[in-house]
């Protein structure tokens, strides 16, 4: 019995590891016009939180914050020096530089709202 | 991801363009702020573009005003648009200014700490009585029918509880875990979830597991909801109080200003000012926007966005700077910048930006802060197969216990917030005192210098010389003939030594036009030579004569006696013969000598740098207390002498003014920019001091070094909680001493664990500079 409670307790670690930090989610949002999209803060998350932009581009995103929680009141894109305080039930938009082809995370001030730029 | 994830990513896309949309039109009247609009006709051509738009029933516009008022259902970008291709510029009055956004924001948190306050209070209504009837000894067991009756109610109760009060935890948790990210949703979810669980599975079937462990934790689920929406609540409380130093300088910003339109003076709301307006400030009231003085004089209290104490003298031609107040005469400017343009809008706009910005001692927390909870989670588990594996009996209750607990102290909030708080109240600090830091890292690197290089020029010195004595050598020449030559030199040049000689000139009254100069050269470091009516005329230091064969005879010791009396001597020589010496000095600022003081005992070494002659630098550095001097120094080599400090492994600290000093700046750790505040140059230097004093100095590294100090306690005792806290709610001390940690005890220390470094960041605000 208890072969099987450490074996499970192992396959749930090896799963936990998958599932965070090991398994990249496939699924990203494009943006449309003039390199800009729209990102829904709410209910502790950024959607999307991936999101594919042109390089050598200005761009736009537009957050629309539904979550009242102060965490989700401040957006900040620390390789670029860009924040942003997110009015609630408002969009606020954030403008950034162009950026060069790569990786760029964002999240709010304590990092626990995450999201990635994927400049192309 | 598969078809059906890549739909919801574009319905959750759809879904907030209707959003957005709906927001830019529910508009029933709205009202444009139009630019450009210079004579009446232009009336009928916007009102008719406008109308042309779908949507538009009315459009009418109040040319005083400058401002169109639109009824109907349209889009607020489509009517900005037609009046853009009508040839004018517009905006409109609902795009919420900085004041506004303020207002909202206090008031969404007032009502989310309302909320959280409410579901505090009925979580702990079910988890006190419970807690108290477990500490006074109440069986939480099930052994009867009648006591797995109370305890299903119970629990039914409680799960309402995780509904009401708790709901935000699970959705969130959720949400996170389908994004494949976990956060303290998921921590208070998975423990209080775990409690919940485990005491139903002890309801429902209690056949199932030893008898010393069929207890109930209902109280520690119901506890942990109900403490942990109380340090959130607190925390917004505290968290407000941090960023007060931004509120106050919004709460600079007039709400109106008077404008002088179509030959009157109308009041108007600070958003429909236009540039090139012609504002009306009386006494007593902030000045709007930013502009040049018109007409009239006054006294302009800067002291808000300066820290300077003495009120400046305006006349026409001055700047006058939003949010500064006027003392004593009305005048009139003409707006130069506005709206978001403004210098304080700007200083705004920095502050803001570099409160959110990290020093490098926040980067470890912030790269712990990213694999935490996961890692949380994987102890909870290890630590539960321990307990099931080499625990003692009842080993699942206690496997249950020691995951709970795991997981519900486990603090990443703390982590994350130690430093971020701490960089917002400092960096609001320092700009209350005058002094604008630029990011996170020159606030760290600010705090760690060893050494501060000071221009003289502008920085030690008040940057604006005065001719002091003109010793004539050659008596064919008189004073005044002497000055009109050089002065209409040093017309031609930038130099502030140059600007002394001309300003003498004109308080003599002396005509400097009649002079024919041609051949004018600027020569970097040495001084300026020119030709006027067929004579070289030459005026500069020692090296431009010496080059020039120019004898100076024994003139040498009285240029160095001038020199002595920290005077800047400069020959003059027409065709290579020394004509006259002419001394320019530049006034000590006044609080310079008590400043340096107080850099010194902060432990710094203190050099001068200026292009100047060594006898005169020597007798500045003399007077203000400076030992080490770097004197005639080419402004292209102060950079050199940073680096050479650098190479010496000193952290170095440059002041200048900003311009001339601009490679220097960029070279040293930290880079200060004197005196520049209300100019767009602020953005050029690590650390700006808006006001001329040293102190600022003084000032932003005492503030530097109290923000360090603070962000380490931060992440110490953040560190530590989560180090320690963990592997005892994990239960190591029960081999030893019998001690396991109660979940609810666990909850209340995560829950205060946040409010504790918010609160200590807090204790900034109370930290003063030295009184100077």
């Amino acid at each position: 019995m208890m072969m099987i409670i450490n074996i499970a307790g192992f396959v749930l670690i090896a799963l936990i590891v998958w599932w965070f930090w090991l398994y990249k989610p496939a699924e990203v949002e494009v943006a449309k016009d003039n390199n800009t999209v729209k990102v829904i803060v709410d209910n502790g998350v950024y959607q999307p939180a991936r999101i594919k932009l042109n390089a050598g581009q200005h761009s736009v995103i537009k957050f629309i914050r539904k979550d009242s929680s102060p965490c989700a009141g401040m957006v900040v894109f620390p390789d670029v020096e860009v924040s942003e305080e997110l009015a609630l039930d408002k969009t606020t938009s954030v403008e950034l530089p162009a950026m060069a082809a790569g990786e760029y995370p964002f999240h709010c001030q304590m990092q626990m709202y995450k999201g990635t730029l994927i400049v192309e | 991801m598969n078809k059906a994830g890549e739909k919801s990513i574009s319905d959750v896309s759809a879904l907030a363009n209707s959003r957005l949309d709906d927001s830019r039109l529910t508009h029933s009247t709205q009202e444009l702020i139009i630019e450009g609009a210079g004579c009446a006709s232009c009336v009928g051509k916007i009102e008719k573009a406008l109308i042309q738009v779908s949507g538009v029933e009315e459009a009418t516009m109040n040319f005083a005003l400058r401002t169109v008022t639109v009824v109907g259902h349209a889009d607020t970008d489509k009517l900005i648009k037609s009046v853009e291709n009508a040839g004018y510029n517009a905006k409109s009055t609902s795009d919420a200014g900085d004041e506004q956004l303020l207002d909202e924001k206090e008031k969404s948190e007032q009502q989310y700490y309302q909320r959280l306050m409410r579901q505090m209070w009925i979580a702990l209504g079910l988890g006190v009585p419970l807690m108290l009837y477990s500490l006074a000894g109440g069986p939480m067991t099930v052994a009867t029918m009648l006591e797995r009756g109370i305890w299903l109610t119970v629990g039914l109760l409680c799960a309402g509880i995780m509904y009401f009060s708790g709901k935000h935890f699970y959705i969130g948790a959720w949400k996170s875990f389908v994004n494949h990210s976990a956060n303290m949703d998921t921590l208070i979810a998975l423990g209080t979830g775990t409690a919940w669980l485990y005491s139903m599975v002890v309801v429902f079937f209690p056949m199932a597991l030893p008898e010393m462990a069929r207890h109930v934790y209902f109280e520690a689920t119901a506890m942990i909801i109900g403490l942990i929406n109380l340090g959130l609540a607190l925390e917004v409380k505290a968290r407000g109080r941090t960023s007060e130093a931004i509120k106050r300088l919004i709460g600079l910003q007039a709400k109106t200003a008077r404008v002088v339109r179509d030959n009157k003076e109308i009041d108007i709301p600070i958003e429909q000012v236009l540039l090139h307006d012609i504002v009306r400030v009386r006494p007593g009231e902030k000045i709007p926007v930013d502009g040049i003085v018109t007409q009239g004089h006054s006294s302009i209290d800067e002291s808000m966005l300066t820290g300077e104490p003495m009120p400046i003298e305006k006349n026409i031609s001055d700047e006058v700077v939003t949010g500064t107040l006027n003392k004593s005469g009305s005048i009139l400017f003409k707006a130069t910048r506005i709206g978001k343009d403004t210098a304080l809008a700007q200083i705004i706009n920095m502050v803001k930006r570099a409160q959110n910005s990290k020093p490098p001692i926040g980067r470890l927390a912030d790269v712990i802060a990213a694999y935490f909870v996961p890692v949380i989670m994987i102890i909870a588990i290890v630590s539960a197969l321990a307990w099931l594996n080499f625990g003692p009996d009842p080993t699942i209750a206690f496997a249950v216990i020691s995951a709970t607990t795991v997981l519900i102290i486990a603090c990443p909030c703390a982590l994350g917030l130690a430093t971020p708080m701490s960089v917002m109240v400092g960096i609001g600090k320092a700009a209350e005192a005058g002094v604008l830091i630029r990011n996170g890292e020159a606030l760290q690197t600010a705090s760690k210098i060893t050494t501060m290089v000071l221009d003289k020029t502008g920085t030690i010195t008040q940057g604006a010389p005065k001719v002091t004595d003109i010793i004539v050598v050659d008596n064919r020449y008189s004073e005044n003939e002497i000055l009109i030559s050089v002065a209409s030199v040093e017309k031609g040049s930038e130099h502030p030594l140059a600007q002394a000689i001309v300003e003498s000139a004109a308080e003599r009254a002396l005509d400097c036009s009649l002079a024919n100069i041609s051949d004018f050269q600027a020569i970097t470091g040495h001084g300026v030579s020119a030709i006027s009516n067929n004579q070289q005329l030459l005026f500069g230091n020692e090296k431009l004569m010496l080059n020039n064969n120019v004898a100076l005879d024994n003139f040498v010791s009285t240029a160095q006696l001038l020199a002595s009396e920290a005077k800047t001597p400069m020959y003059f020589a027409i065709n290579n013969k020394l004509v006259a010496i002419i001394a320019v000095a530049d006034p000590i600022k006044v609080d310079a000598i008590s400043a340096i003081e107080r850099l010194k005992n902060n432990g710094l070494r203190i050099i001068m740098i200026t292009g100047d002659n060594s006898a005169t630098a020597n007798a500045v550095a003399k007077k203000v207390g400076i030992s080490e001097v770097f004197s005639e120094v080419l402004p292209e080599d102060k950079a050199k002498k940073v680096a050479e400090l650098q190479a010496q492994h000193e952290i170095v600290g440059m002041t200048g003014d900003g311009i001339n000093d601009a490679p220097a700046l960029a070279l040293a750790n930290v880079g200060f920019a004197i005196g520049t505040g209300t100019d767009v140059a602020i953005e050029s230097a690590d650390i700006t001091l808006m006001r001329g004093s040293l102190h600022g100095l003084a000032d932003a590294i005492s503030i530097s070094k109290a923000t360090l100090r603070n962000i380490k306690q931060n992440l110490l005792g953040a560190f530590i909680y989560n180090v320690a806290g963990v592997p005892f709610a994990a239960g190591v001390l029960y081999p030893f001493f019998g001690i396991l940690l109660n979940p609810v005890i666990a909850g209340a220390a995560m829950a205060f664990s946040s409010l504790t470094v918010v609160s200590n960041a807090n204790r900034l605000r109370l930290f003063k500079a030295k009184d100077h």
